[in-house]
């Protein structure tokens, strides 16, 4: 590339001597090839997103495909089974729908409270940056690392796999993203609302409750249907907790069956009607997901 | 926090005893509540703590048998109860590395596609579109990959590499032996499509930071669009850009699901990249299983999983401080 700029760029020298002529025949030259980088360039973005988009329909369209096919009521009605006797997802299902729910209700409470400690208590303390600190890397850690830590601290001690413990793990892993949308929409609301509220002699923790929440309200929100998003795809974490279990189940203290985790299982069979059914678990799972993150977004952008 | 409700000073008229009364238990109410959310502060860094702590603990038994070279050796022999850490690490790495030579450029691509090519009416729903992709559970990515691009590798892809690039003298060894479909290649595949979305969403973050008025500088002294991001955009962005990729690498290094369908599980350092591998997170995953309670392959697990904690907090601190220059002023 070097050596095709040089002579265009020493070209100005001697045009300069031999008159304007010369000049404008090497800017034209200059400017076709800038022009043809740019549309290189251009084509090339254009690809790259093109691709972007195409894996996204692939994915979907794959499992719309396998995932429909294999979608009936049964699905939703039955109990997992052997491979071979039907049979369908309903206790991972429950057992998803138990487990993502009270790992939201025990996680996010915990990261509210520390949101609005960061946003509102503690901008920039020591305390309040390597907490700040802290719950990104929560944020981005390898979710299997959650489970492994879960795994010593709730299943050895307490002598075997619980739903207790896959409870827990998504709790975990609700808190730092639960943090850091209710931080940044705290920060958003202008301080002359504290103010208005604690001129009228209110104290702080009812301007934080009353008023600073329900103003964030819906960013609040966003954040834990993010969160739930989030939770119910997880499958690593509760492999170590949770477990899984064939039998219909609704103890906590018992492993507890999961719709990503018999996802898994079912995928790396060799049974066809397990597989059809991994697809049809796989398809409930994404428009579920999917579905929160499009209901998020747009309660968001609503306000 | 509710009992201190009651009295409080809701509707406190401004006379002496009311108000005094009032602000007592506003004050009570303010210092429980204070306390609450620093607790819950200090909550999550005792929690960051005790995972280290824990994974630390659960490893010992392995680091005090093996020493020093439970990180190096390659041998993981269940039957011997010989085992070391070093393929693992290894496969960690060079599929997380290779994911990023796939995705960085792509996700460059489409980063200067939403900032500067998109019309107005489509910037919306291509980010949109590209969020998703990140938000797809990684489960999922696992099956399309284990179903759609294992197949499709294994027919169609690597025959073809492995019969023309497999043949040169000296880079052939890279792209040798059977056409699998899963293996190391296969995997760093999946992960850069699972983290294009990320790097591809906080590129577009941090070139939206750039004031317009430079962009609008260089236009106006003629500059071609890819010229303005060269010149103007990337050396402005370019600290948060490394930020943005030092996070993808993060997300690669831990990712499990999606790896663990696709890598084939064998443990041994193969030349070729077609070859079948193992990631920490995949081994742990798949081994999990078989491990007795108290046996020295659980305990070299859970030292694996501190490992793989080491690396990602490095890489992960590391983008951190990179990111927050710019996207948190």
């Amino acid at each position: 590339m070097s050596a095709t700029t040089l002579p265009p760029a020493s070209g100005p020298a001697p045009a300069a001597a031999s008159g304007p002529a010369k000049d404008l025949r090497v800017a034209a030259a200059l400017g076709r090839r800038r022009r043809a980088i740019a549309l290189a360039v251009k084509a090339a973005c254009y690809g790259a997103t093109g691709i972007g988009l195409a894996l996204l329909f692939s994915i979907l369209g794959t499992l719309f495909w396998n995932g429909f096919a294999a979608l009936d009521l049964k699905v939703f009605t039955e109990m997992t089974r052997p491979p071979g006797s039907g049979g369908g997802l309903l206790n991972p299902i429950i057992g998803s729908l138990i487990q993502t729910g009270i790992g939201t209700a025990i996680g996010t409470p915990i990261g509210l409270l520390v949101g609005t400690y960061l946003a509102e208590y503690s901008k920039a303390s020591p305390l309040a940056n390597a907490v700040r600190f802290v719950s990104d890397i929560l944020l981005s850690a390898p979710s299997i690392l959650i489970g492994l830590f879960v795994y010593q601290v709730l299943v050895v001690p307490f002598g075997g796999f619980s739903g207790w413990a896959g409870t827990a793990a998504l709790a975990v892993i609700v808190i730092p993203i639960v943090v850091r949308t209710t931080e940044d929409m705290l920060r958003l609301l202008p301080d002359t609302l504290r103010e208005a509220v604690i001129g009228l002699g209110a104290p702080k923790w009812k301007m934080v409750t009353l008023v600073c929440w329900r103003a964030a309200a819906s960013g609040i929100v966003t954040g834990v249907l993010l969160a739930v998003a989030r939770v119910a795809g997880e499958t690593a974490p509760l492999l170590f907790t949770s477990l899984g279990n064939l039998n219909w189940s609704l103890s906590l203290a018992a492993p507890m069956s999961s719709l990503p985790v018999t996802i898994f299982a079912y995928a790396g069979s060799p049974y066809q009607d397990w597989i059809a059914l991994a697809w049809a678990g796989a398809l409930i799972i994404t428009l579920g997901v999917l579905g929160l993150n499009i209901a998020a977004r747009s309660l968001l952008r609503r306000k | 926090m509710q009992q201190a409700a009651t009295p409080t000073a809701d509707a406190a008229p401004p006379s002496g005893l009311p108000l005094r009364r009032g602000q007592s238990s506003g004050a009570l109410g303010d210092a429980i509540f204070a306390a609450a959310c620093r607790g819950a502060g200090v909550f999550v860094l005792l929690l960051l703590g005790a995972i280290i702590l824990e994974l630390f603990l659960g490893g010992l038994q392995a680091f005090r048998a093996f020493g020093p070279g439970f990180v190096t050796s390659t041998e993981w022999d269940p039957v011997q109860e010989v085992f070391g850490a070093g393929v693992s690490i290894y496969g960690t790495l060079i599929t997380a590395v290779l994911a990023l030579v796939f995705a960085v450029p792509l996700a460059f691509g489409v980063a200067f596609y939403l900032t500067e090519l998109a019309p107005a009416w489509l910037k919306r729903p291509v980010g949109t579109a590209v969020e998703l992709l990140a938000a797809v559970p990684s489960i999922i990515y696992g099956m399309w990959g284990f179903f759609l691009i294992v197949p499709f590798m294994s027919q169609v892809v690597q025959p073809f590499v492995i019969d023309t690039l497999g043949e040169l003298p000296l880079l052939g060894d890279l792209f040798a032996g059977p056409p699998f479909g899963t293996g190391i290649f296969t995997a760093a595949l999946i992960l850069a499509i699972m983290v294009l979305p990320f790097i591809a969403a906080t590129m577009r973050d941090v070139f939206e930071t750039v004031p317009p008025v430079y962009k609008e500088s260089a236009y106006g002294l003629g500059c071609t669009q890819w010229e303005v991001v060269r010149n103007v955009v990337l050396p402005y962005t370019r600290v948060s850009v490394v930020g943005g990729i030092m996070l993808g690498l993060g997300r690669a290094l831990g990712e499990t699901m999606a790896v663990t369908f696709v890598i084939g599980n064998a443990n041994r350092i193969s030349a070729s990249l077609f070859g079948p591998g193992n990631t920490i997170a995949s081994l742990v995953a798949l081994e999990f299983g078989e491990s007795e309670l108290g046996s020295l392959k659980l305990s070299a697990l859970l030292g694996l999983g501190f490992i793989l904690f080491v690396i990602s907090f490095i890489v992960l601190a590391a983008s951190r401080l990179l990111l927050r220059q710019r996207l948190k002023g």
